[in-house]
C-alpha cells in the first residue's frame, strides 16, 4: 500500500508549489503547499531548550539553522519534487527570539534569547525609568516586557565580553529568528541579505509604528548601536535568492507566527480576526491601515505589509494559559487520561454546577495585567463534581476570549462579526460550541489547520505573483465547521458576571514585594 | 443490601473470578468455587458470554474474560480522541472529494455522529455533531454493522425501517449487503435514506484491530455517483483516509 504522502501528492500533479518554513519555539517544520493551498507534504524537527537557570530560556541558533536545511529537503523529497518545482519560499517564526551573530563567519555570538526567557524584567523595569512599563508604547505599541527583543540584544552587548565593540565596529548582526534563517538561506558570509519583515520588527520595541523605520530615540535610550540591525522590509516580496540545495529559488515572505496566522485564515479586511487554541491563545484582529492605541492592555502590531501597499496594523491580546489548563487537569490533577477526554467529562454535564475557575497561575494578562494574581476555582459547593469542574475549565477558555474581545471592541470601535479559529484545540466541539455563545458571535474554523506556514505561502507566492491578489487566496479559504450562538442573552449576561466575580478573587492574593 | 439482585451479585463474583488466579476455568471450577449449583452458573456464563463479557475456549472448554470487557475499561477509545486524531485526515478528504465528511460510532441503536466536515464550497451549512443515522441504510451504519459485532446485533433487533423504495429491511438482503461489505472493505449508500443523496464509507480500526467507527462522504448522486455506482476515485479517497485515521490510532498497516 502507498503510505498517505504519496497517495496525496499524486492527487496534486506536478505543481507548481510554495514552500513555507516555519521555525517554531519547540521545532522547525517545513509544508510544501499546491495552489489551491492544500498541504502537499510535511517535515519536522525538533531543537533543543536551553534552560541555564529558572527563568532563562534559550535555543542554539546554528542548531537550528542545520534542522531548518533538513526539513527543507525531507519535504521536498516527501512530496517528490525537485527545487525547479518551487515556486518561492516562505518564512514565519517564533517572534522576539532574539540572536547576534559574526558577520564574517555566521557564528551566533551567544545562544539566542527565547522570546519566553525572563532575564531582561530588570533591565526593563530600569528600562521604563520614572514613566513605567508604556515610556516606548506610544512608538512601538509595546509595554516593556521581558518577550521583546530590544531588551534582549542590550542583554547580550552588556554581557558577551567584547560584544558592545565589535558590534559598534560593524562586525555583529542582529536578527529575529526570520532574519537569522534568511541570511542564511541566501548565502550567509558570502553576500547573505541582512533584513526582517514589519511584523517582526513590530515585535523588537526599537521600531516606530507610525514611519515603520528604527526609532533612533529608542535606540539611544536602550544604548543599541544601529549598525547590529537588520533593513525592515515588507512581508511580502522577493528578499533575495537562495544558495545551496535551493539554489535560485526566491526568498520572498516573512510574517512572524501570530501574524501569518492571521494571514492564513485571510483576515485580510478591518475588523476580521483570528484567535489560536494552543497551549496558550493568541488573538489578532486586523485594524485597518492605522495602528490603533490600546487603553485596555493589548499590544499595536503591525499584521502585514504587501510589497510597497499600505502596512496593515492589528491589535493583539495573548491568553497565557487555555490548552495548558487541560494538560494541568491531566498531568497534575489526574482527572483525565488525554486532554480530548476533558470534552467527555465536561459533557456528561449540562451546566458547571456554579464552579468558575480562573487559571492565573502566573498572574492575570489582559485585559488586567496583575501579577499579583493567582488561579481560583469559585463557587465550589459539596453538588460540584470533577465534570463540572472540566466544564469550567473549558468555560475559562470563553470567556478569556471574551475579555480579550471586549477590550478590542473597546479599543478599535470594531465589533467582532465572527472569529475564525485554529490550533489544536479547535478539534473540542464542546469548547468550540461555547465560544460561539459566550461571544454571542459564529465560530468558523477553516479547512486548512496549518494556517500560520498556509499564511507565509501565501505571502511568498503573492510576492512572485504565484497568486494574483487577497482576493485570489481568499477564494481558496474554505470553512470546515461553524458553531452558531445558542446560548440565550440571560443566561449569557449572569455567567459572564460570574466570571468576573471570580476573576476579582484572583486579584491581591501575593503580596507586594519589597 | 436493598434492592440489589441476586444473579447480578453472582455474575460479577463470576467476572472476579475469571480476572484473578487461573484466569481460564472450567465450569466445575467456577460453580465450586462460588458454592453456586452447576445449573445456575452455565446459566450466568452463558449470559456473559453472549454479552461478550466471557468467552470460552473451543479447545479445552475453559472460560475467560471477554473482548467487550476491554471495551469497557481503559482501551475504551474517547470518541473525542478519535476526532481529534481524525481531524487532519477529514479535512483532507473533504478537500479532496469536494463532499461533507462524517464520522460516526455506534451508539444504542443508531450511528453518533462524532465529527463533520462541511463540503468545501460557499454554502451555508450546518453541524451535524451530535446528530444519530440509521444504522441499516447509512454507509457509515452499514460499515459499523458488518465490522462490529455489537452493531450488528442492534441492527437486526431494531426495526429496519424503510426510508426510500431503496432502503434494505428484509433480513436475508441485508446480511447480504453486510458480507459485500465486509469482502470489499466499504459501503454505500444509494439514496436508501434521503432521496438524491448517496455516500460511502470505510472502517477505523484501532490498534488492537477493533472497529471503533466509520468515516465517509455524502453528496449529491449526482456529483458522488458514475453509472449508478459510486465513483471509484471517491472511494478511494474515503479508504485512504479510513487507513490514515486507524494508522494514527496505532491500528498498524493496511
Amino acid at each position: 500500500m502507498t503510505d498517505n504522502h504519496t497517495a496525496v501528492t499524486s492527487s496534486h500533479g506536478q505543481g507548481p508549489f510554495i514552500a513555507a518554513i516555519d521555525q517554531g519555539t519547540t521545532s522547525s517544520r517545513c509544508i510544501v503547499f499546491d495552489r489551491d493551498g492544500r498541504i502537499v507534504s510535511v517535515d519536522q524537527k525538533e531543537h533543543e531548550q536551553i534552560f541555564p537557570k529558572p527563568g532563562w530560556v534559550e535555543h542554539n541558533a546554528a542548531e537550528i539553522w542545520t534542522n531548518v536545511q533538513e526539513v527543507v529537503a525531507g519535504a521536498l523529497d516527501k512530496a517528490g519534487i525537485s527545487k525547479e518545482d518551487v515556486k518561492a519560499l516562505g518564512i514565519t517564526n517564533q517572534r522576539e527570539t532574539t540572536v547576534l551573530w559574526d558577520k564574517a563567519t555566521g557564528e551566533p555570538v551567544h545562544n539566542a534569547l527565547v522570546w519566553q526567557d525572563t532575564r531582561t524584567d530588570a533591565l526593563c523595569k530600569e528600562l521604563g525609568r520614572n514613566v513605567g512599563q508604556d515610556r516606548f508604547r506610544r512608538e512601538t505599541g509595546l509595554p516593556l516586557a521581558s518577550y521583546f527583543a530590544g531588551p534582549k540584544i542590550r542583554w547580550m552587548l552588556d554581557n558577551v565580553e567584547g560584544l558592545r565593540q565589535r558590534a559598534e565596529a560593524g562586525e555583529i548582526l542582529f536578527g529575529t529568528m526570520d532574519s537569522w534563517v534568511i541570511w542564511n538561506l541566501t548565502g550567509g558570509p558570502n553576500g547573505g541579505v541582512h533584513v526582517t519583515d514589519v511584523t517582526n520588527a513590530s515585535r523588537t520595541m526599537l521600531m516606530n509604528l507610525q514611519t515603520l523605520n528604527w526609532d533612533e530615540r529608542i535606540l539611544s535610550s536602550m544604548d543599541i548601536p544601529a549598525a547590529v540591525l537588520p533593513e525592515i522590509r515588507s512581508s511580502a516580496e522577493v528578499y533575495g535568492y537562495a544558495k545551496g540545495a535551493l539554489d535560485g529559488v526566491p526568498v520572498a515572505s516573512a510574517l512572524g507566527d501570530q501574524q501569518a496566522a492571521l494571514f492564513g485564515q485571510t483576515c485580510f479586511s478591518k475588523g476580521e480576526a483570528k484567535s489560536t487554541y494552543g497551549t496558550g491563545t493568541f488573538l489578532l484582529l486586523n485594524t485597518g491601515d492605522t495602528p490603533v492605541n490600546s487603553y485596555n492592555g493589548l499590544l499595536t502590531t503591525v499584521g502585514y505589509r504587501i510589497g510597497d501597499q499600505a502596512p496593515v496594523y492589528a491589535l493583539e491580546g495573548s491568553i497565557a494559559v487555555t490548552g495548558s489548563l487541560v494538560q494541568w487537569m491531566r498531568d497534575q490533577m489526574g482527572l483525565i487520561k488525554s486532554a480530548a477526554e476533558i470534552e467527555t467529562l465536561a459533557s456528561s454535564v449540562e451546566d458547571n454546577g456554579g464552579a468558575y475557575f480562573v487559571p492565573a497561575f502566573s498572574g492575570l494578562f489582559a485585559p488586567y495585567w496583575r501579577s499579583d494574581a493567582r488561579g481560583v476555582i469559585a463557587g465550589l459547593t459539596r453538588y460540584v463534581t470533577k465534570a463540572h469542574i472540566a466544564r469550567a475549565v473549558l468555560e475559562a477558555t470563553a470567556w478569556q476570549t471574551r475579555e480579550i474581545v471586549d477590550a478590542m471592541n473597546k479599543d478599535s470601535g470594531v465589533e467582532l462579526t465572527a472569529l475564525k479559529v485554529d490550533g489544536g484545540m479547535t478539534s473540542n466541539n464542546l469548547l468550540m460550541q461555547t465560544l460561539a455563545d459566550v461571544l454571542d458571535a459564529p465560530v468558523v474554523r477553516p479547512m486548512v489547520a496549518e494556517t500560520t506556514c498556509l499564511g507565509a505561502a501565501y505571502a511568498a507566492g503573492l510576492a512572485v505573483g504565484f497568486w494574483q491578489d487577497t482576493d485570489e487566496l481568499r477564494a481558496n479559504w474554505r470553512r470546515a465547521a461553524e458553531w452558531t450562538p445558542r446560548m440565550d442573552a440571560d443566561t449569557r449576561d449572569r455567567e459572564y458576571k460570574n466570571w468576573l466575580k471570580a476573576v476579582e478573587r484572583t486579584m491581591g492574593w501575593i503580596e507586594e514585594e519589597h | 443490601m436493598a434492592g440489589s439482585i441476586q444473579s447480578v451479585e453472582r455474575a460479577a463474583a463470576v467476572l472476579r473470578l475469571l480476572a484473578g488466579g487461573e484466569r481460564r476455568l472450567g465450569l466445575t471450577d467456577v460453580a465450586s468455587t462460588l458454592g453456586l449449583a452447576k445449573g445456575t452458573t452455565h446459566g450466568i456464563l452463558r449470559t456473559l458470554q453472549q454479552e461478550g463479557f466471557v468467552e470460552q475456549d473451543d479447545a479445552s472448554g475453559k472460560y475467560q474474560l471477554g473482548a467487550e470487557l476491554l471495551r469497557l475499561g481503559n482501551s475504551y477509545l474517547d470518541v473525542h480522541e478519535l476526532r481529534a486524531r481524525a481531524l487532519v485526515w477529514t479535512d483532507d478528504l473533504a478537500r479532496a472529494s469536494g463532499e461533507s465528511v462524517y464520522l460516526g460510532v455506534l451508539h444504542k441503536q443508531g450511528v453518533l455522529i462524532v465529527h463533520h466536515v462541511f463540503r468545501p464550497d460557499d454554502s451555508r451549512q450546518v453541524l451535524e455533531v451530535g446528530a444519530m443515522h440509521p444504522l441499516h441504510s447509512t454507509a457509515l451504519g452499514k460499515v459499523l454493522t458488518a465490522f462490529d459485532p455489537v452493531a450488528h446485533r442492534e441492527a437486526l433487533e431494531v426495526e429496519r425501517q424503510r426510508f426510500t423504495p431503496r432502503t434494505v429491511t428484509e433480513p436475508d438482503e441485508f446480511e447480504g449487503v453486510l458480507d459485500i461489505t465486509r469482502a470489499r472493505g466499504w459501503a454505500a449508500d444509494l439514496e436508501e435514506t434521503w432521496d438524491g443523496v448517496a455516500s460511502a464509507a470505510a472502517p477505523v480500526h484501532d490498534r488492537r484491530r477493533m472497529p471503533v467507527g466509520a468515516v465517509g462522504i455524502t453528496g449529491a448522486v449526482e456529483r458522488v455517483c458514475e453509472d449508478g455506482e459510486i465513483r471509484a476515485r471517491l472511494v478511494a479517497a474515503v479508504r485512504d483516509c479510513a487507513r490514515a485515521v486507524s494508522r494514527d490510532l496505532g491500528g498498524g498497516r493496511f
